[in-house]
């Protein structure tokens, strides 16, 4: 990066360091270096489980803070009632955990800690994430379906209703379809989260540069490029919770295939 | 893009510590507190419903209270008037015999009464009498000259008076 290029490269903020000389860590040939992006998890982690701790008070009549997690649990355990029916509560605390998981890690990599010189790190954001939490719930659908139906769970790929001469068209597509499953819930949550950082990080570089070039371009590029900002940030604080409400109710409703095989 | 341009070199530290911290937060969270604040809200909710049942069942006993108390009540209220309608009935009798004794005993004073009114007519129809034949007696002594005998008088007197 020469000085005359952009001083924002928006790309940059994914960018993978190891922490504390510990890129030379292995298990098994296999570098397992404490990355940002492990250094974010360990946050995502501590803070969610401070926060489900605050609830943890048990109280009769529930203060604000156990009354935020009872909301939380309550929301997807009427998720799992709704898509997947009584069957569905055993899986409330996969769910649970993959939600608040996702939902912390967006958040908490939209924080503005850049100004004091902290950058979040948002790993869902790297498609080697999502793509391991999409296989881990396609993994369960599979465990469970073959585990519930056996061999008969590949009726899956045969709707029913379907007139006997179409199944030899229809089976391959439905096959197709459901094997994309985990790569389209793992790149959805990827691209969400990578398109809306890069979004205000090109937005940012207007400001900045645009600032920098003098009074004029202030007024025409960095200012309107600010208010466009603000404005950004709030719809991505929308999607880091769609996102995550998303990924939670497709795994569900993948879950419900598995329980529920028609 | 480092995502693509570093997946050699990081992947197995992103799966790893994923796996790491995400079944962190899977047996520490989501099986080991999510199901104890689940518990909370369910015994909330038993609480609850267990409340609104005793409520129920208080008010429906309250109820039953009410309508035996107003059985109750009733019979009560028919029992006074039953004792009201008897002691009316009584005091009607007792005053009726009352009445009847009274006018009983009028009956004997106004029979009594018109006995001594006739003893006093007849009395004073025989002093009328006895006066009429002395002034008979006497007329006929002092216009005729003759003296009548007190009987023939008498007599006499009694046949005017009795033609009027």
């Amino acid at each position: 990066m020469s000085a005359e290029q952009a001083k924002v490269d928006p790309m940059h903020q994914f960018t993978i360091e190891p922490l504390g000389g510990s890129q030379g860590w292995e298990i098994a040939g296999y570098n397992i270096a404490f990355t940002n992006s492990a250094l974010w998890m360990l946050i995502t982690t501590v803070v969610l489980f401070l926060f489900v701790l605050g609830g943890m008070k048990r109280e009769l009549v529930p203060g604000r803070w156990q009354m935020m997690v009872e909301s939380f649990t309550g929301f997807i355990d009427s998720m799992l009632e709704a898509n997947v029916g009584k069957a569905g509560r055993k899986y409330v605390p996969y769910i649970f955990s993959l939600f608040m998981f996702i939902l912390f890690a967006n958040m908490l990599g939209l924080l503005p800690l850049g100004i004091v010189g902290i950058h979040p790190f948002t790993f869902t954001s790297h498609f080697t994430v999502t793509g391991v939490l999409a296989i881990l719930s396609f993994t369960i659908v599979l465990v469970v379906g073959f585990w519930k139906h056996g061999l008969h769970f590949f009726s899956l790929f045969v709707p029913q209703g379907t007139p006997l001469p179409m199944i030899p068209i229809i089976a391959p597509i439905e096959f197709i379809s459901f094997m994309v499953r985990p790569f389209s819930l793992g790149l959805r949550l990827f691209v969400a989260m990578m398109a809306g950082h890069v979004l205000l990080e090109v937005l940012s570089s207007f400001v900045i540069d645009g600032t920098n070039a003098g009074f004029l371009w202030a007024g025409v590029v960095g200012l309107p490029s600010f208010l466009l900002m603000v404005g950004i940030c709030a719809l991505e604080l929308l999607v880091a919770g769609i996102q995550a409400y998303v990924f939670a109710l497709l795994t569900s409703l993948y879950i419900n295939d598995a329980e529920n095989l028609h | 893009m480092p995502q693509i341009a570093q997946l050699a070199e990081t992947y197995s530290s992103q799966i790893f510590w994923l796996f790491v911290f995400f079944g962190l937060t899977f047996f520490v969270i989501g099986r080991g507190m999510v199901p104890k604040v689940m518990d909370t809200v369910a015994q909330r909710d038993q609480q609850i419903a267990g409340d609104l049942a005793a409520a129920r069942t208080a008010r429906d006993a309250a109820d039953a209270e009410e309508e035996a108390w107003r059985v109750r009540e009733n019979e009560n209220r028919a029992a006074a008037q039953a004792i009201i309608a008897q002691a009316k009935a009584e005091g009607a009798a007792a005053s009726e015999k009352k009445v009847g004794a009274a006018q009983k005993r009028i009956d004997t004073k106004v029979a009594q009464a018109e006995v001594s009114i006739d003893e006093a007519r007849n009395a004073a129809l025989a002093e009328v009498e006895s006066v009429a034949v002395e002034a008979a007696q006497d007329i006929v002594a002092r216009l005729a000259g003759v003296i009548v005998t007190k009987p023939t008088a008498a007599k006499a007197v009694k046949e005017a008076m009795a033609h009027g």
